[in-house]
């Protein structure tokens, strides 16, 4: 069976349909990347569920040849909750926009982060709402002109990575649609881990909000542009001959300046530590924003917490033990009866 | 102690049928009372039906007229189909609960008061600006009895708070009253004895015995009197509320398919009570979810329904528009479930506690586009067991999501319920796609007898599928947005509904098959309607009475049976949504009665709707 499993490749996991984004879309070369990882995470492909819920990131179950459902807008939560409570044993992914994911369904994000449902939840952020046509979105920077903000946007951008952080996530990553090794191991990361796992993924829209990751996506600056995040590593950044640390002085981040032969722990640069018990070191990485700070990518926390479906599962498993299998005709002369 | 049976000392009157209200401040314990009243006089053999009536808020400031809570039975040796129009008994706490029912009593009939609560301050209160009681004596049998000074008295010597004492006085009305009827306390005792313990238990007991034992003694009553037992159907009865049945139908739904059930709802009164019952029920392996909201309620129950689980999500008006995208989905998908609306007073928040049957058209409708969807309504509290039973028949059968209608009076009402033998429940296991080794699976293909598509679960290895929102490609399944393909879909989606009819039993006329005049009716209303139909029969009035479950699609024989009478009365609590629908569908000239005051029907009203149609 093993031996069976290992053969399985990617070209299986590819369903019959065409890909129907536009030409360039960040969106493709995730497809690619799950395609790819799938075939290594030992689950049968029947055990395999997508759910989405509208959005250009959420036509994503059509493309894979796995069960698929496309529910309705900010919704997919809610509905992978339900199929996950069932069947614990399905492999169970959520593919999210941040239109989708953090302005419509919001709410049912937020609850099945907090109840540490086991599935993995992947959330495209290309900060513009693309299917409808070049709105702004809730990731959408201040002041971003589209059709509906001609004067300029006025909200607030929320962080996905700190919204999931604030819910209590027990699996926190992030990556870009460009950098394919990168994706792969969060994606593996995220599907080992037991309980919610959340995966923001920096995608761009080349039609409405085309280079708005450029920095990150391009080569020449990605280095200074993003920290990547390793367990165990100093949080340090650059290239040699610029490199730079992120301290923390009573609680407030700051960047410090390195020597290529410096070690970074004798000034203080903090350690990434993504098992820290306490979620207030993740929630200062999640505060590092461009232009004042790399964005940090990868996995910001991974903490083990029950999962819901396993406590469900459990209530149901003791109560039979408890109190035997339920008995329909018991039931019904349960209490006060009288004859006639 | 054993409790010592009193030799009967008093002489007893043989009455047919009683009803008595109990009312109080929604702290009072009346629901309480009442419902202990209730289980005795099922014991005691009587037919009966219970109307509970209680305010929305919690505990709404003491002596107020807006916390007024009642609690009405109707008993009988006779079957008997409501809780009675007009109680001939009040028991009133206090003196709100006194102005808020007493002019619904029966000329003549007998008041009983709490006079330990009436003080200018109190009376005041309750907005009287006079003493009410000469008036009162007048025309009611008054009778005055200071249940706070007799249980305080009775529960002296006990280590209990002047609090908890006086909370217990409701049970010495409650000895009391079953002293007057002649009901066994046997299983209020029991009940007690489950519920509480120490000095709680024991001054619950004292005081309900003290008031069996005043009634004995008391000069007050010369009387008691005897109802004796019905004369209904051999079998085990039980006492059972529109929404215990409910959840006892969805748990029997898991054993009868041999599937377990999911149940995702969000707390909405007054439906909540059957979450909180099916949430006891984990050992028959049910999983009850309570989502953030009304969406992902019904979202995580079409999830379930997805990964193959009998899927059920309950919510009353406000809450059930807000599953309808949902819901439209669910019909999209072809996915099976049961959606249940306990219907209550609206439009908004309108009141929560209260009943209508203002839904049909917002779920027959009420989704945007041709989505139609079978529709079924329970008609007495019972009932509400074998309509969700049948629900989950067709759901799967056809794989369709299924509304079931309840309403706030069957939710809340008690009647005797003939307990059904397991064996003869209908069987229906569940059966899932196989899985195929080869070969192209066709998510869409469907059953030629009741065009249903197959159910396809995953976790099995062969029957990978996409299914969504997106309009399909007939067989396949595939996204599809060309227009014969479109229209054809709608038309399949349509003609599978519209085949359920093919199954459904006949509509069964009650009374002659035409003639002068036909009662229709549905839902919540049978037992008011039957009432006042068997009432219009005693007159000498010739009337005929249907009553339908099923509203969606109608029973193939319905229009001929309507076009056999020469008039057609309906009354509904709503502004005629069935009679609009039977109007526009047969081209009958369907009467509506329609009431909209958050109460149920009262027989009176109905036999005066007859007579007059009747004549007309």
């Amino acid at each position: 069976m093993a031996a069976e499993a290992a053969k399985v490749s990617r070209k299986e996991f590819v369903s019959d349909q065409d890909v129907r984004w536009c030409p360039g879309c960040g969106d493709y070369s995730i497809l690619a990347n799950v395609q790819r990882v799938m075939p290594d995470l030992g689950v049968p492909r029947e055990n395999v569920v997508f759910v989405s819920g509208i959005g250009c990131s959420s036509r994503f179950p059509y493309y894979m040849n796995t069960y698929g459902f496309h529910t309705i807008h900010g919704r997919a939560p809610a509905f992978a909750t339900g199929i996950k409570a069932c069947r614990p044993e399905l492999s169970v992914w959520i593919v999210t926009g941040d239109g989708d994911g953090l302005s419509i369904g919001g709410n049912h994000l937020l609850h099945t982060i907090r109840r540490n449902v086991d599935t993995q939840i992947l959330l495209f952020n290309n900060k513009i709402y693309g299917l409808t046509k070049g709105q702004y979105s809730p990731t959408s920077n201040l002041g971003i002109r589209t059709k509906s903000t001609p004067q300029g946007s006025i909200d607030h951008p929320i962080d996905p990575i700190g919204f999931a952080l604030g819910c209590g996530a027990t699996f926190v990553a992030r990556t870009i649609d460009v950098d394919a090794k990168h994706m792969q191991e969060v994606l593996t990361r995220a599907h080992e881990h037991k309980g919610t796992a959340f995966v923001e993924i920096l995608q761009n829209c080349p039609v409405f909000n085309d280079g708005v990751w450029d920095e990150l996506q391009d080569r020449k600056t990605r280095a200074d542009a993003s920290l990547v995040l390793e367990q165990g590593q100093p949080l340090v950044f650059g290239s040699p001959g610029s490199l730079r640390g992120i301290v923390l002085e009573n609680g407030i981040p700051s960047v410090i300046e390195l020597g290529d032969d410096e070690d970074p722990a004798s000034r203080g640069v903090m350690v990434h530590d993504e098992r820290a018990p306490s979620a207030s070191y993740a929630g200062v990485l999640a505060t590092l924003q461009r232009p004042d700070f790399p964005l940090p990518v990868g996995v910001f926390r991974a903490v083990e917490k029950p999962t819901y479906e396993a406590m469900l599962q459990a209530q149901v498993d003791r109560a039979i033990a408890e109190r035997g299998r339920g008995d329909l005709q018991a039931l019904l002369n349960s209490g006060d009866t009288w004859q006639i | 102690m054993t409790a010592n049976q009193t030799q009967k000392t008093k002489p007893s009157e043989l009455v047919e049928s009683v009803a008595i209200r109990f009312a109080g401040d929604s702290g009072d314990g009346m629901q309480l009372t009442g419902t202990k009243f209730t289980d005795e006089t099922a014991l005691a053999g009587n037919d009966l039906s219970t109307f509970p009536d209680f305010p929305a808020e919690i505990r709404a400031p003491a002596g107020t007229l807006a916390g007024v809570s009642g609690f009405q039975i109707h008993f009988s040796s006779h079957d008997i189909h409501t809780p009675a129009d007009r109680p001939d008994v009040l028991i009133a706490f206090n003196p709100a609960a006194l102005r808020a029912n007493v002019e619904d009593v029966r000329p003549g009939g007998m008041v009983i008061i709490n006079i330990d609560a009436f003080n200018q301050k109190s009376l005041v209160r309750a907005g009287y600006q006079d003493d009410p009681l000469p008036e009162l004596r007048e025309r009611f049998k008054l009778v005055e009895i200071p249940f706070t000074t007799l249980n305080r008295e009775a529960l002296q010597g006990l280590g209990l708070s002047a609090r908890e004492v006086d909370r217990c006085k409701n049970f010495f009305a409650l000895g009391l009253l079953c002293w007057l009827y002649g009901r066994p306390m046997a299983a209020t005792e029991r009940w007690l004895g489950s519920k509480f313990k120490g000095d709680v238990l024991e001054g619950n007991l004292r005081t309900l015995r003290a008031g069996h034992a005043f009634g004995e003694t008391t000069e007050l009553f010369p009387a008691s009197f005897v109802v004796p037992s019905a004369k209904i159907e051999s079998g085990t009865y039980r006492n059972i509320t529109g929404n215990q049945a409910l959840a006892w139908g969805i748990v029997a739904a898991g054993v009868q398919m041999e599937r377990d059930v999911f149940l995702g709802a969000y707390p909405i009164t007054p439906a909540s009570d059957v979450l909180h019952e099916v949430a006891r029920f984990r050992h028959f392996g049910v999983k009850t979810f309570q989502a953030e909201d009304e969406i992902a309620a019904a979202s995580s129950t079409i999830g379930a329904a997805f990964a193959g689980q009998l899927a059920v999500t309950v919510s009353s008006g406000p809450g059930f528009v807000l599953k309808q995208e949902a819901l439209g989905l669910a019909v999209m998908v072809e996915l099976p479930l049961v959606a249940i609306n306990v219907q209550r007073a609206g439009p908004s928040t309108g009141s929560p506690t209260k009943t209508e049957q203002g839904d049909l058209l917002a779920v027959l409708f009420g989704r945007h586009s041709m989505s139609s969807l079978p529709i079924l309504a329970a008609s007495t509290p019972g009932d509400c067991f074998h309509t969700v039973l049948e629900a989950f028949r067709i759901a799967v059968r056809y794989m369709t999501p299924v509304i079931v209608l309840s309403d706030g009076y069957l939710a809340n009402s008690a009647e005797p319920w003939k307990i059904p033998d397991v064996a003869s429940l209908e069987r229906a296991p569940v059966r899932f796609a196989e899985p195929m080794a080869d070969g192209e699976f066709k998510p869409y293909a469907r059953d030629p007898e009741t065009l249903a598509r197959p159910w396809a679960i995953p976790g099995t290895p062969g029957l990978e599928h996409r299914i969504g929102g997106l309009t399909k490609q007939d067989i396949t399944g595939n996204v599809s947005y060309a227009a014969p393909n479109h229209g054809r879909m709608n038309e399949l989606r349509k003609q599978k509904i519209e085949g359920i009819a093919d199954a459904l039993p006949p509509v069964e006329v009650d009374g002659p098959d035409s003639g002068r005049l036909l009662v229709v009716g549905w839902g919540g209303t049978k037992g008011s309607i039957t009432a006042a139909v068997e009432a219009a029969r005693e007159e000498g009035l010739e009337v005929s009475q249907i009553h339908l479950r099923h509203l969606n699609p109608f029973p193939s024989n319905l229009g001929e049976v309507l076009r056999r009478f020469e008039k057609v009365l309906l009354p509904e609590l709503s502004d005629g949504h069935l009679a609009l629908l039977l109007r526009a569908r047969y081209l009958v000239d369907v009467q509506s009665y329609s009431k909209v005051e958050g109460q149920p029907f009262k027989v009176a009203e109905l036999v005066d709707a007859i007579r007059k149609l009747h004549a007309a």
